[in-house]
């Protein structure tokens, strides 16, 4: 009986009328948890009742607790008949489970019905009362912590990365049994949505056991997905990858006397710089060798393994790179070896855990669903996985690697096939990271920490862990052979033996090591990584018909059919990014979708050109028949298009790599000579543009043979990608190479568009021409629609495909357009065009893009919350007085007043003139207590209640910083409607239906007293309609975690964000952004 | 290939305000595209024609499923289902409450009863306003003065309140539901000439001066009703042309006031008598609803159109009536000072403002 879950109703507003007669509504509500149902009286008469009831207790088990949903269900009382539903909410009381997320749940939330929507709102509190215990065979595990984000949360750290966690839980699908034939569609559809509420929770669960068994206390990179198989059953897996967690107290929680949590937490680790990326950019500064020259006697010996010592000679032997590979080998292997699956979910890493990248490597298969006999023991869905991820592994194996990163599995169904798909980037890891026992690691920790209270006149105290160890194995000799900028490039499988042919040349960076030609990649791209201009997003699309056909026939003709779109993807991606002056990828997500008659193939990913790797070659097309004079001049016009499009390509992304001669990639080690050369070309890269542009024609061309008239089609479908529109990036990870000086102003979307093929398009190269323009039209709908954030960059664009039925095409995307501040960005560039840093997380110039988007009206943020503009006639004198103001109350009335350009530039010019060091008083309240009193307190002065809730499917909000996780948002809705057209046709119904979502999703995070949600996803979209009956149903699950943000300015003390902020020009066609 | 759904959802939603100005307007998806296009935004933005479809029909779904919002804008506030920030939430309630000129002329001063709304379609040919923006405007006129119809308090306040519109608009909707509660005729030809700000302006004059609210503040209605009392009081001041003596002696000071002020002299002093019967029949009468109704058509009538005949300035009219009133204080046994300040501050404030060409 470890647990007490306490809910309280409060009460009710904007209920629906439910008696016609009266125009009133009779309402009361139901609590449900587990077997437990408690009412409260009938409120009669009011579209706002005010119900205030007791606090409803259930005890529990702490199984039931991680399993259940709290279920509140809102009726109507009706003397004669049965009582009317109103709606439901599902509450998931995970995060209060955890001491470091959400203590309360209390808020608004929207009353839902599958059939009506959103019906009013009700107001709840839940709170749960939690004994510790320590039963060793417990099967709950409470306490875990679960992040969707593919990095390392912003205030923790990483003290031991275990590595992969995986589990399944299948059940019948409430909408196949029998009893689906006599119940309404509602009953249904709630089954639905309870019991997939029910399976996540399990599976979370047992989850949170297997990383308790690791020894770990967290999963990042959480992916929880859903198999509708049909027939066969409902499939809840997930993946993610266990750690062991620490909580930074950052800078301004260590000027608060107490700690934000509650007496859980194990220990705080000594005051630290904030991770963020704090750390990594100031890390290019050549004292960290230095002092890390100091640090190798004391590390070395407090590591109690060979490997490091093997390091250490290792880093003297010095350029002996094959050496070196083969110790590192050894190392990672034995710390990976006990593990079945090297994997990991996440996409970006501490620095130095990542020491090479040899390639994405993936797997997919084709498989028959049977109906699942036996839900307790899933074991065929557990050995089609098992068996994709052997071969994942084999893969990784080939190519070098121990590890996979970035990994990530999916599926896609059609009737009853199923096809299983698993990719990731092969790579071979920082065994350091991996190791278990915690213990090691803090005394590691607190060893590698102590020289630097040593190391006088260096203000290197503040470094964290990761840092250090950086700098430690840099001196044990991971760093000569692996510079941060490059290491990761470098090739980790043998040279003499390679897993694919590739061309190798000497790292343009070091000299010291190969890499490849070309390098795709399913991860972020490294924060260290340097970079030559900017990035940009990069689709391959194709369609393949297929017979229609049944059972293993069907399975067959899929198998066969998706090497030849493999390949076909790849040969895509290979030609867009060489046309882009390109030579690397990062977040390649290759999508395979299977329809009745039809595959479908989307490749996304962030092309950018990598200073490490070679310039790319350009594309040559070669002809067939020479003879012809007609054809030749038709294939050298092709091929000056060819060469056009790349050498403005190179404009736009603002590729202008230093020219490397030839002797200097030929030759391993660089003589003087050459390196003088190279820095004066620096100089005169002006003059080097020219040459460069030359160059694509000449060396090692990618050739391009047109043998048909198929191959000219492929090649004209190249140069039909549409060119960005000016001020436009768009990029589908989670950093947009050569972009940091984001402004605050963020806008969240989703899109979805259905697409008819009507017959007429039968052929492979008429469909793939439909596909094409789909997602071309659907990008410039982005631009033209996002066009008033401009400059701006639409991040982690990633399209979802589904074949929902024969001749539809479902194209789904969420992202988020974050605008940047243009004039800086250049600056930024020239100062800076060695390894690229997130520039805009430094303190120091922190300020100074602050006050250059206050200066400039241009600049479009978002009000923090939702005054009225009570102040407007507020007087300077004031404004000028509040702002030197605690910031506390500074944000408040910076709320209030909006919309104001006068002000805002006063305030600006008052801002700058002094005071801009305010110190936050020391009294202040922890900062979850802070937080909550923002969002509380908002209200007060403003007419809504209604919390402001940014999202982002990133892991980040530009000029803000999180202090708080609150825990997982997994939610799942259907909606299905009867009156379709009357609901404005299948676009009316879904928009309104994605509306509901966000709703629902802001109202979960305002009620965990969050103002955030990261790396949100929608990870289904299920859309199925019959216009005929007047019928739609969808389905949507989506993901994310709840967050407390603050103000990056806010936390120093220093209110000049929330000014920026405030300002909101109305402009024509203006986008407003959250 | 045909687009079978088509659906772009922000996490704060994205209004287009030359969007939201066409679909305020009534225009159909279509026809907005097409002024769009002409505005030349596919060239600004090189984009294409589906592009701007696309576009147009997401707002206009999205303002339909505000629209429910905006009908009670204070709902709008503190609703969930879009993220707005607040200022683009007055936007969009200024806008939507706005009406047109045109529009609001024609239907000023008629009962906002069903009959009125069948007959919008006779509006809309009129004013070239599309009857879907006829009713939306209409709607908003009867849903504004049911929600204020009955409360207490001051007019312009409890529609600032209730529908959260700016100063200005609020103003004018107080004249709208005034003139809709008193059913003032605005409509006959000789009236046409004034524009609703005249009408306004009358209307805020009389609420000021003449209703319950002007005595008391506390009552229902206060600011709707006028003053039955006052208008009681007013057939006292027949006196002024009834009492032979006293019209004359009225007239001698007015005169005497008036020489050499004003260019219409001769004029003035042969029409005093016609324009003082007018000026206190008007007043007489208004105990009667019709003549209330009739108020602004007696004031163009009675005073306007024979001044007007003869050529007075404005300058003139205001000098005649300032002395007009003025002289009656010095009357000897005329005793309805304070009801005869009450009556005529308003009617020269108004005849002023009604004063044009």
């Amino acid at each position: 009986m470890p647990g007490k879950l306490k809910v309280k109703i409060c009460a009710g507003r904007h209920l629906p009328v439910m008696d016609r007669a009266s125009d009133l509504t009779d309402a009361f509500v139901e609590v449900k948890f587990s077997n437990t149902t408690f009412k409260t009286e009938v409120y009669p008469k009011s579209l706002n009742p005010q119900w205030n009831s007791e606090w409803f207790k259930f005890e529990v088990d702490d199984e039931d607790l991680q399993d259940e949903p709290l279920q509140i269900t809102v009726l109507d009382h009706d003397t004669y008949s049965a009582n009317d539903a109103i709606g439901k909410v599902y509450i998931d009381i995970d995060p209060l489970l955890c001491s470091e997320a959400a203590t309360v749940i209390c808020g608004w939330f929207p009353i839902y019905d599958t059939i009506h929507g959103i019906r009013g709102e009700i107001n709840v509190s839940v709170k749960v009362d939690l004994f510790n215990d320590l039963n060793r065979f417990r099967q709950s595990s409470c306490g875990v912590k679960f992040f969707c984000s593919t990095s390392i949360p912003k205030c923790y750290k990483a003290v031991v990365v275990h590595g992969f966690v995986e589990e399944l839980v299948v059940n019948e699908d409430p909408e196949y049994q029998w009893i689906d034939r006599i119940r309404t569609p509602r009953a249904s559809n709630e089954a639905r949505q309870r019991l997939i509420s029910l399976m996540s929770g399990e599976l979370q669960r047992k989850i949170g056991l297997k990383v308790l068994e690791m020894g770990g206390n967290a999963v990042v990179g959480y992916l929880q997905c859903f198999d509708l198989e049909g027939e066969s059953g409902l499939v809840v897996r997930a993946i993610g990858t266990a750690c062991t967690l620490d909580k930074i107290s950052n800078t301004s929680a260590a000027q608060l006397p107490a700690c934000n949590s509650p007496s859980k937490e194990i220990k705080e680790s000594p005051p630290v710089h904030p991770t963020s990326h704090g750390c990594r950019s100031t890390h290019n500064s050549p004292i960290h060798t230095a002092s890390g020259s100091r640090l190798t006697q004391s590390f070395s010996v407090s590591v109690p393994t060979l490997i490091y010592t093997g390091m250490g000679s290792g880093g003297s032997a010095g350029k002996d790179g094959g050496h070196l590979k083969t110790l590192l080998r050894q190392q990672t292997q034995s710390a990976l070896e006990q593990r079945e699956f090297p994997f990991f979910t996440l996409t970006s890493f501490p620095l130095g855990f990542l020491i090479h990248a040899g390639g994405v490597v993936s797997a997919r298969s084709v498989k028959l669903l049977d109906r699942i006999h036996n839900p307790d023991e899933p074991e065929t869905r557990d050995a089609w996985w098992e068996e994709i991820r052997q071969e994942i592994k084999s893969h990784a194996k080939a190519l070098g690697c121990h590890a996979v990163v970035g990994y990530s599995e999916s599926t896609s169904i059609c009737e009853e096939v199923c096809i299983l798909s698993a990719s990731g980037t092969a790579a071979v890891l920082n065994p350091k990271f991996l190791q278990d026992g915690c213990l090691d690691c803090y005394s590691e920790n607190r060893l590698s920490r102590q020289p630097t209270f040593f190391s006088t006149g260096s203000e290197k105290g503040e470094f964290d862990f990761f840092l250090q160890s950086k700098d430690s194995s840099s001196m044990l000799g991971l760093e000569d052979t692996s510079p941060p900028s490059c290491g990761f490039c470098h090739i980790p499988y043998d040279e003499l033996n390679m897993p694919f042919p590739a061309h190798l040349t000497y790292c343009c960076n070091c000299r010291r090591q190969k890499v490849p030609d070309v390098l795709f990649t399913t991860i972020d791209l490294p924060i260290e990584a340097a970079v030559t201009g900017k990035g940009c997003l990069i689709q391959a699309r194709l369609c393949r018909l297929k017979k229609k056909a049944q059972g293993e026939a069907n399975a067959t003709a899929i198998s066969n059919l998706l090497p030849f779109m493999e390949y076909e993807l790849h040969t895509q991606l290979m030609n867009k990014l060489k046309l882009r002056g390109m030579n690397a990828l990062f977040g390649l997500r290759i999508q395979i979708s299977v329809g009745e008659n039809m595959l479908v193939g989307l490749a996304s990913a962030t092309g950018v050109y990598l200073t490490a790797l070679p310039a790319p070659g350009g594309i040559q097309i070669a002809g067939k028949t020479p003879s012809d004079i007609a054809y030749e001049q038709h294939i050298s016009n092709i091929q000056k298009k060819i060469n056009d499009t790349i050498s403005r390509n190179k404009e736009l992304y603002e590729i202008h790599p230093l020219e490397i001669s030839e002797e200097v990639i030929g030759s391993p080690i660089p003589e003087p000579r050459q390196r003088s050369r190279l820095l004066r070309s620096h100089s005169e890269s002006s003059d080097e543009v020219s040459e460069l542009d030359l160059s694509h024609g000449k060396k090692d061309a990618f050739v391009l043979e047109i043998d048909d008239a198929d191959a000219v089609e492929d090649i004209l479908s190249l140069l039909t990608d549409a060119p960005l529109p000016t001020g436009f990036y768009s990029c589908n990870t989670e950093n947009m190479p050569g972009i940091h000086n984001w402004t605050s102003s963020i806008q969240m979307f989703t899109t979805v568009r259905v697409f008819r093929l009507n017959n007429v398009n039968v052929t492979n190269q008429g469909l793939n021409k439909c596909f094409n323009d789909l997602c071309e039209n659907l990008l410039k709908s982005l631009y033209f629609k996002l066009r008033s954030m401009i400059p701006c960059c639409i991040c982690h664009l990633n399209f979802t495909v589904a074949v929902p039925e024969d001749e539809l095409i479902q194209v789904a995307a969420t992202a988020v357009a974050m605008t940047f501040d243009k004039d800086q960005s250049q600056e930024i560039l020239k100062s800076n065009t060695a390894p690229m840093k997130a520039i805009s997380e430094n303190e120091e110039q922190l300020q100074f893009p602050m006050e250059l988007s206050s200066d400039s009206p241009s600049v479009q943020t978002f009000p923090p919350s939702k005054g009225t503009g009570l102040l407007e006639n507020a007087s300077p004198q004031t404004i000028q007085g509040t702002s030197r103001a605690t910031s506390v109350d500074y944000s408040s009335f910076a709320d209030r007043c909006n919309s104001w350009i006068e002000l805002i530039k006063l305030k600006a010019q008052t801002i700058r003139r002094g005071s801009i060091k305010t110190t936050p008083s020391l009294d202040k309240a922890s900062p979850l207590a802070e937080g909550h009193l923002r969002l509380r307190s908002t209200p007060s002065c403003t007419d809504s209640t209604v919390t402001v809730v940014k999202m982002t499917p990133l892991s980040f909000i530009p000029g803000a910083k999180i202090i708080k996780y609150l825990g997982i948002i997994n939610m799942f809705f259907i909606r299905e409607t009867t009156s379709l057209r009357e609901e404005g046709g299948v676009s009316g119904f879904l928009h309104t239906f994605i509306a509901e979502v966000f709703a629902m999703v802001r109202a979960h995070v305002a009620a965990l007293g969050g103002n955030a949600v990261i790396s949100y996803i929608m990870k289904e979209c299920v859309f199925m309609e019959n216009s005929n009956k007047n019928q739609a149903q969808c389905l949507i699950n989506v993901s994310g975690d709840a967050v407390i943000l603050i103000r990056e300015s806010e936390q120093e003390g220093v209110p000049i964000q929330t000014h920026g902020s405030t300002n909101q020009t109305p402009q024509s066609g203006g986008a407003p952004v959250s | 290939m045909s687009v079978e759904l088509d659906v772009f959802v922000g996490n704060t939603t994205i209004m287009d305000e030359e969007v939201y100005q066409l679909w305020l307007d009534g225009y159909t998806v279509n026809d907005a595209v097409s002024i769009r296009m002409k505005s030349g935004i596919l060239e600004q933005f090189g984009t294409t024609e589906d592009v701007l479809e696309s576009d147009t029909m997401d707002h206009y779904r999205t303002f339909q499923m505000t629209e429910r919002l905006l009908h009670h804008p204070s709902k709008l506030v503190n609703q969930v289902l879009f993220q707005i920030p607040p200022h683009r939430q007055a936007m969009l309630i200024e806008r939507y409450y706005a009406f047109d000129e045109a529009f609001v002329r024609e239907v000023l001063g008629k009962k906002l009863s069903k009959g009125t709304k069948k007959d919008l379609d006779d509006v809309s040919a009129k004013t070239g306003i599309t009857l879907k923006s006829c009713r939306r405007q209409f709607d908003n006129f009867k849903r504004v003065f049911k929600v204020v119809e009955e409360m207490k308090g001051p007019l312009v306040e409890n529609v600032q309140c209730n529908f959260l519109l700016s100063d200005k608009l609020a103003r004018d909707y107080a004249a709208i539901v005034f003139f809709a509660n008193s059913r003032f005729e605005t409509g006959k030809k000789k009236l046409q000439y004034l524009t609703f700000e005249d009408f306004a302006f009358c209307a805020c004059q009389l609420i000021q001066n003449w209703t319950v609210g002007a005595v008391d503040n506390m009552v229902e209605d206060m600011d709707v009703d006028l003053d039955k009392e006052f208008l009681q009081d007013l057939k006292d001041l027949k006196i002024l042309i009834t009492d032979k003596d006293m019209l004359d002696q009225h007239k001698s000071l007015v005169c005497t006031g008036l020489r050499g002020k004003i260019q219409v002299f001769n004029e003035m002093e042969g029409n005093f008598k016609n324009l003082s019967r007018g000026l206190i029949n008007i007043a007489a009468k208004l105990t009667n609803t019709k003549d209330v109704r009739d108020f602004f058509i007696d004031l163009v009538e009675k005073v306007i159109e024979p001044c007007k005949a003869d050529r007075w300035l404005i300058s003139d009219v205001r000098a005649f009536l300032t002395q007009y009133t003025n002289s009656a204080r010095a009357l000897d046994g005329f005793k309805h000072q304070a009801v005869w300040e009450r009556y005529m501050c308003v009617i020269k404030s108004c005849i002023l403002k009604m004063y044009h060409d």
